[in-house]
């Protein structure tokens, strides 16, 4: 069984990788190379893979998850500046994909000592970026 | 080649035992242990398995998919209150993944001897625009 909680975050962000010219920046990324940036209302989605409890119905607790996105991400992506208010994003691209990568590696990081040893996999993050993106790490 | 066809229903439930005290029920689900029940729109999507016929080019008429879903779960569980009057949910708490293994359960007997080489695939229940699960029948085998 897999549950999957949607969650949302508004947050801006810059497409400008350090290593290119501002001209290969502006010709790569186009609008997203906005020396001011731009901004996005989020959906992360984070699908949890696991069986279901005989006794509670239940995949996962999901108070607990609740609790743990909010902690790992939500607090830190929430009506903030990726580029530069995320420390990950000082040194990587703040694409999507990145976004997505950086969010599943802080809920990998502290996921066996939330669910437990035998508890629910964490199966996949998934980032909605516009409601014509999606990311999937 | 997956066909999803969506379906929904407007229910009832309450996720409590009733062998547990109202505090464990609070502490393991929160606000749905509401003894007196809530209620959520469901939104169920079917995928099936399979190949396009070479004389129609379609896996399944969708007419008969339809009826199949109205029959096994949009008519049995819509405006209803899932634990009083739709079984096996006045013994099984009624969580999202449960009511999803039902489903399957109910359509899976419907395909066993569906049309040749259509299995059911996957089964996605979303019971609120933030919450969905899917199964795929990994329990039962």
């Amino acid at each position: 069984m897999r549950l999957t909680r949607r969650y949302r975050f508004a947050a801006s962000h810059r497409l400008h990788a350090p290593s290119l010219s501002e001209e290969a920046n502006r010709e790569l990324y186009g609008k997203c190379n906005n020396p001011y940036g731009h901004g996005h209302d989020f959906i992360l989605e984070v699908r949890v893979r696991g069986r279901v409890d005989a006794r509670t119905g239940l995949v996962v607790d999901q108070g607990a998850l609740d609790a743990l996105v909010r902690r790992s991400v939500l607090d830190s992506f929430h009506m903030k500046d990726l580029n530069t208010q995320v420390e990950a994003f000082a040194r990587e691209v703040p694409t999507s994909e990145n976004v997505a990568k950086e969010a599943r590696r802080r809920l990998s990081g502290a996921w066996r000592e939330t669910f437990g040893e035998n508890g629910a996999e964490l199966d996949a993050v998934r980032i909605l970026e516009t409601s014509k993106n999606e990311f999937e790490a | 080649m997956l066909i999803t066809r969506k379906a929904g229903f407007s229910a009832s439930h309450c996720t409590a035992r009733p062998d547990w005290s109202a505090e464990r029920n609070a502490e393991v689900y929160g606000e749905s242990a509401n003894p007196h029940g809530h209620g959520h729109n469901y939104e169920l999507e079917v995928t099936l398995s399979g190949e396009p016929d070479p004389v129609t080019g379609m896996v399944m008429d969708l007419k008969e998919l339809k009826g199949i879903l109205n029959e096994e779960v949009v008519h049995p569980f819509d405006h209803r209150h899932l634990n009083h009057e739709v079984p096996p949910f006045d013994r099984v708490v009624p969580t999202t993944e449960n009511v999803a293994r039902e489903i399957w359960r109910r359509l899976a007997r419907r395909f066993q001897d569906g049309p040749p080489g259509v299995r059911l695939h996957n089964v996605r229940l979303w019971e609120t625009a933030d919450v969905y699960v899917d199964y795929g029948g990994e329990d039962e085998r």
